[in-house]
């Protein structure tokens, strides 16, 4: 188990390290070698998009520090590199600031005068701009998510806004920064398909196949095989597709990573661990037939399941595939605009997560910030919002472990709880309470939860025995608030399907 | 929005920057052999904790008066006994007498930057939220933008969390009498900052006008009667809090003296290092240092300071107001470098008085260079000035009539000196400060004039000292805001 924790460490605090290692390899070596190198561990495998922007800031990193430039200079870290990355940081941010502003240009004013705090704009402002995952990830544990998510954002408001070419380009570019959004593709696809290339409906909703315009079709086509062809243009004039795709797409690792993504699979690992220990307990099975490690082991390979079947990555295709399939097939047969396809692709985005291969909890943010858009708006969203926010940020805390980080987070957390749980109570307050109260004490029983993990369990005599019970624990918890939030995001779009669109 | 959850907030993200800038370099960080003032603590923690009271503050074989000797009064003594009971019960290598000198572990760095953030915690900024929810004037929303800005103020913040002193508990405690002051609880009020005084002698700046304003106060209300009744009771609260601060060191007259002796060491010069004061700045036209002898100097200095402060506080004996306590005890800043953060937050309430305050942070660059603190320098000051802009220009318009600048500015045209709009002058301020910055930062004096930007930084950080007093005098002899004359508050 020394070893296992020793493995965890290291796989987690890592991301300053593989940034640094790609700005290396963008710059020192020809486009030929990017996805055939391996000296570190750390190969690049994010698509070529995301490898020419590393090559443009590695030409402003020249400047700060040469030698975090050399492929190998592992884990080089010098004052120059950190005040860099995190300066690379701040400064991309700006993406996102400006799509922040453009969505809550999107969101609906009521009339009366207000003052500047209880407006949904502002309150839209804040949950975006102080997002505690986002800055808990991008500026403590080091991505570039608040560069990547204003792209996401950024196209959601050009769709909300009726500027569809744009928000298409957009998300190309999107996909071929991070792979990831993958998830919300199919909403993007069908919604572009139903709603842009049809230009008409008919009086009741459905499809009018008269009204297809093959050119709305064409240029949509053009703008995303242009930006492909951009990214990857290099790569299959090389022949190098199938091994870009196979750093794109590594199958290799388990159905978990080390510390289980609250989704389904964190609760079919625990209910298999739970029939195994029962079955021995009973009898019924022998200790010897279990396979040895287990996912609690914490190295990131492929396991069985002792108990119930595994699971494979086709059955989990399958499973995402379901599970997205009614959401995607409400926006075409009753769209409901641009509103019905946020939903979409919320939905996309946490059944993906809820039901994906090898997912990181860090992907809940996918959901978390495009449902803030909706949350300022109308009152149930709001409360599903609360529950969803809550849990996936808390979810967060096992990426932040050591001691100087726990204030940190803790406080950032409190802040960022209190005022979306405020200003949202204050901008809905005339329609009655947010959140059941049963929700309320599952909410608050995060915060045992919280007190346990953080406090409590360090300084008991299980510290040794079990090093990952915390972060099971953790993920089982937060894992059903998910699975609720996502259900109840379901029923809020599906039960819609009745009632006329409300905008158009 | 409510108002406790703005509250809430704010004092979150005043935590935050805390913590912030505690994660950076300390003072002395990795200089052997005598390091900074952040060994110096854990040094004293040391001391308090493994030697007998008799011996903390006598030179003997376990305890070397020479290194980090402890130069506070005994509360500080308390304070540190306290942390190191704590220490050593997490890891009892950090306080192991003798062995632990100059220890230095990030485990450790984490512990002592907790000692200070529950200090502040548990002292000053409950004090702060207080006073200003209750103290100030205005909307709900501009007493907490009030607060919001005292609390970020960078001056303590880097001192505190960065150098690493304990600042906030003695000014937290000196905040804490203000607040009784201003509630009319004045035992209480006397109590609190006699505390203060026993935690760091450099409140004593401050001692002289709370001692105006009771006294005067007192006078007022009668000195035949209810005037003596208090008095009685303000003077027997202070004894006794004062007695039971030193009680271990009452038992022999010796031992007081040796403290009394280590808390004011008359031996030392009229400045040390380059400080933004008066005689730093004369020093560069006339070398005082060399003119007088040390006896001497100290004996100027001390008439100076006497001289400088006793118009307000006379002016307080006659009309003990809260408001004129508040003027008075701006007015007693000029004069010494360290005791500056105090008045932050008194005046917040209008943007042009947020530009002597971080002038005075300016002022001690060069302190932070030497720590390493360039950057919390830099992000907490920008942060602090777009909040203090952001926030309160926003919600108070800075009028002459309010700023009572009528009378100074005929004093400056008296002087020639061209004294436009007053926001010019805040921005040609603003703009000096961020030129000597850059050029401390990162120019390279020319090799006859090592301390060239020190020096500027110091005259720089004076003359706005020396505006400010001359302004806050000014402001006092002057009546009142006329709401408040109409409440005869006197």
């Amino acid at each position: 188990s020394q070893q296992h924790v020793n493995v965890i460490s290291c796989i987690r605090s890592t991301d300053f390290e593989v940034h640094r290692n790609w700005l290396a390899i963008t710059h020192s070596l020809p486009v030929s070698r990017w996805y055939y190198e391996n000296t570190s561990e750390w190969t690049l495998d994010y698509p070529p998009l995301f490898a020419w922007f590393e090559l443009g800031l590695s030409q402003v990193a020249r400047r700060f520090d040469a030698n975090m430039l050399q492929v190998e200079n592992l884990n080089y870290a010098s004052p120059a590199t950190v005040l860099f990355q995190r300066l690379s940081v701040i400064v991309t941010d700006v993406v996102f600031i400006y799509a922040a502003r453009e969505c809550c240009r999107c969101v609906r004013e009521p009339k009366g005068s207000r003052d500047v705090l209880s407006r949904p704009s502002f309150v839209l402002a804040v949950l975006l701009l102080w997002n505690f995952g986002l800055l808990v990830v991008d500026h403590i544990h080091f991505q570039y998510n608040g560069f990547l998510f204003g792209f996401l954002l950024l196209s959601v408001a050009k769709h909300l806004q009726s500027q569809h070419l744009q928000g298409a380009l957009l998300f190309a570019f999107l996909l071929n920064l991070k792979h990831i959004y993958l998830y919300v593709a199919p909403a993007y696809g069908v919604y572009l398909l139903r709603s842009y290339c049809f230009a008409q409906d008919n009086k009741d909703g459905s499809v009018r196949w008269s009204s297809f315009s093959p050119l709305r079709l064409l240029a949509l086509g053009a703008i995303v095989t242009s930006v492909c062809a951009l990214s990857f243009g290099p790569f299959i004039a090389m022949g190098q597709l199938p091994q870009v795709l196979s750093r794109l797409f590594p199958f290799k690792r388990g159905l978990c990573h080390a510390y289980w993504a609250p989704n389904i699979w964190a609760l079919y690992n625990v209910l298999d661990k739970s029939l195994a220990v029962l079955g021995v307990r009973l009898k019924l099975l022998e200790e010897a037939e279990l396979p040895p490690a287990s996912m609690t082991g914490g190295l990131v390979q492929e396991f069985e399941h002792s108990v119930l079947p595994s699971v494979t990555p086709a059955v989990t295709l399958v499973c995402t595939l379901l599970s997205i399939l009614p959401a995607v097939a409400s926006i075409w047969l009753r769209p409901h605009g641009a509103q019905g396809f946020l939903r979409c692709l919320l939905l996309c985005a946490l059944g993906c997560f809820m039901f994906g291969w090898h997912v990181h909890e860090k992907a809940i943010l996918i959901a978390i910030l495009p449902l803030s858009i909706l949350a300022v708006e109308s009152r149930e969203d709001a409360g599903i919002f609360l529950i969803l926010t809550t849990t996936g940020h808390y979810s967060l805390f096992p990426l932040l472990f050591t001691p100087a980080e726990l204030p940190i987070k803790v406080v950032l957390m409190l802040m960022f709880t209190i005022f979306s749980f405020t200003a949202l109570r204050k901008l809905h307050s005339a329609q009655g309470s947010l959140l059941h109260p049963l929700e309320v004490i599952y909410l608050l029983g995060l915060v045992a939860v919280a007190i346990a993990c953080e406090v409590v369990f360090p300084l008991s005599p299980w510290q040794q025995r079990l090093p990952f019970l915390p972060l099971l624990v953790t993920s089982v918890y937060c894992a059903m608030g998910v699975c609720y939030a996502f259900l109840r995001l379901y029923a809020s779009l599906l039960l819609r399907r009745e009632e006329k669109p409300k905008q158009l | 929005m409510q108002t406790w959850s703005l509250v809430s907030i704010c004092v979150l993200l005043a935590i935050i920057a805390r913590w912030g800038v505690s994660l950076n370099s300390y003072s002395g960080a990795g200089k052997p052999p005598m390091f900074g003032d952040y060994e110096a603590q854990r040094h004293w923690q040391e001391v308090t904790y493994n030697l007998p009271i008799q011996e903390w503050y006598f030179n003997t074989t376990n305890n070397d008066l020479n290194y980090w000797g402890l130069d506070y009064p005994p509360l500080t003594a308390y304070h540190s006994w306290i942390c190191a009971y704590i220490a050593k019960t997490i890891n009892p290598e950090w306080v192991e007498l003798h062995k632990s000198r100059g220890y230095e572990s990030t485990q450790h760095k984490l512990f002592m930057r907790m000692t200070v953030l529950v200090a502040d915690l548990l002292i000053y900024i409950p004090a702060v939220v207080l006073y200003c929810l209750y103290l100030t004037d205005g909307s709900s929303k501009k007493k907490v933008s009030i607060m919001f800005c005292f609390l970020l103020y960078p001056g303590l913040i880097l001192i505190d969390y960065g150098h690493f002193q304990y600042n906030g508990v003695s000014l937290g405690f000196a905040l804490w009498g203000i607040l009784a002051l201003g509630l009319g609880w004045d035992v209480l009020g006397s109590m609190a900052f006699s505390l203060a005084l026993n935690y760091k002698q450099m409140e004593l700046y401050h001692a002289l006008p709370f001692f105006c304003y009771l006294l005067g106060k007192c006078i007022k209300t009668g000195l035949i009667g209810r005037g003596l009744f208090l008095l009685v009771r303000i003077g027997v609260t202070v004894l006794a809090t004062f007695a039971l601060c030193w009680l271990p060191f009452l038992a022999e007259p010796s031992q007081a003296m040796q403290v009394v002796r280590r808390i004011f060491p008359v031996a030392r010069g009229l400045f040390e290092d380059k400080v933004a004061n008066t005689w730093c700045s004369l020093n560069t036209l006339i070398k005082i240092k060399s003119i007088l002898s040390g006896d001497s100097q100290l004996y100027l200095s001390l008439a100076c300071t006497l001289l400088a402060v006793l118009p307000s506080c006379i002016r307080l004996l006659t009309k003990p107001t809260f408001w004129h306590f508040k003027l008075a005890l701006v007015s007693v800043f000029g004069i010494q470098h360290w005791a500056v953060f105090k008045p932050t937050g008194l005046k917040c309430n209008e943007i042009c008085y947020a530009c002597p305050f971080l002038v005075f942070v300016c002022s001690m660059l060069p302190l932070f260079l030497k720590d390493g603190l360039l950057v919390p320098y830099i992000v907490t000051s920008l942060g602090f000035l777009f909040f203090s802009i952001y926030l309160l220009s926003a919600l108070d318009h800075c009028s002459e009539d309010k700023l009572r600048l009528g009378a100074y500015n005929k004093l400056f045209y008296c002087l020639f000196i061209p004294w436009g709009n007053h926001f010019l002058h805040f921005y040609i301020s603003i703009a000096a400060m961020v030129g000597l910055s850059i050029a401390t930062a990162v120019l390279i004096p020319p090799p006859h004039l090592p301390d060239l930007f020190p020096v500027l930084v110091s005259t720089t950080a004076f003359l706005h000292f020396l505006g400010t007093f001359i302004h806050f005098n000014v402001v006092q002899f002057s009546e009142p805001p006329s709401r408040k004359s109409q409440k005869k508050s006197n």
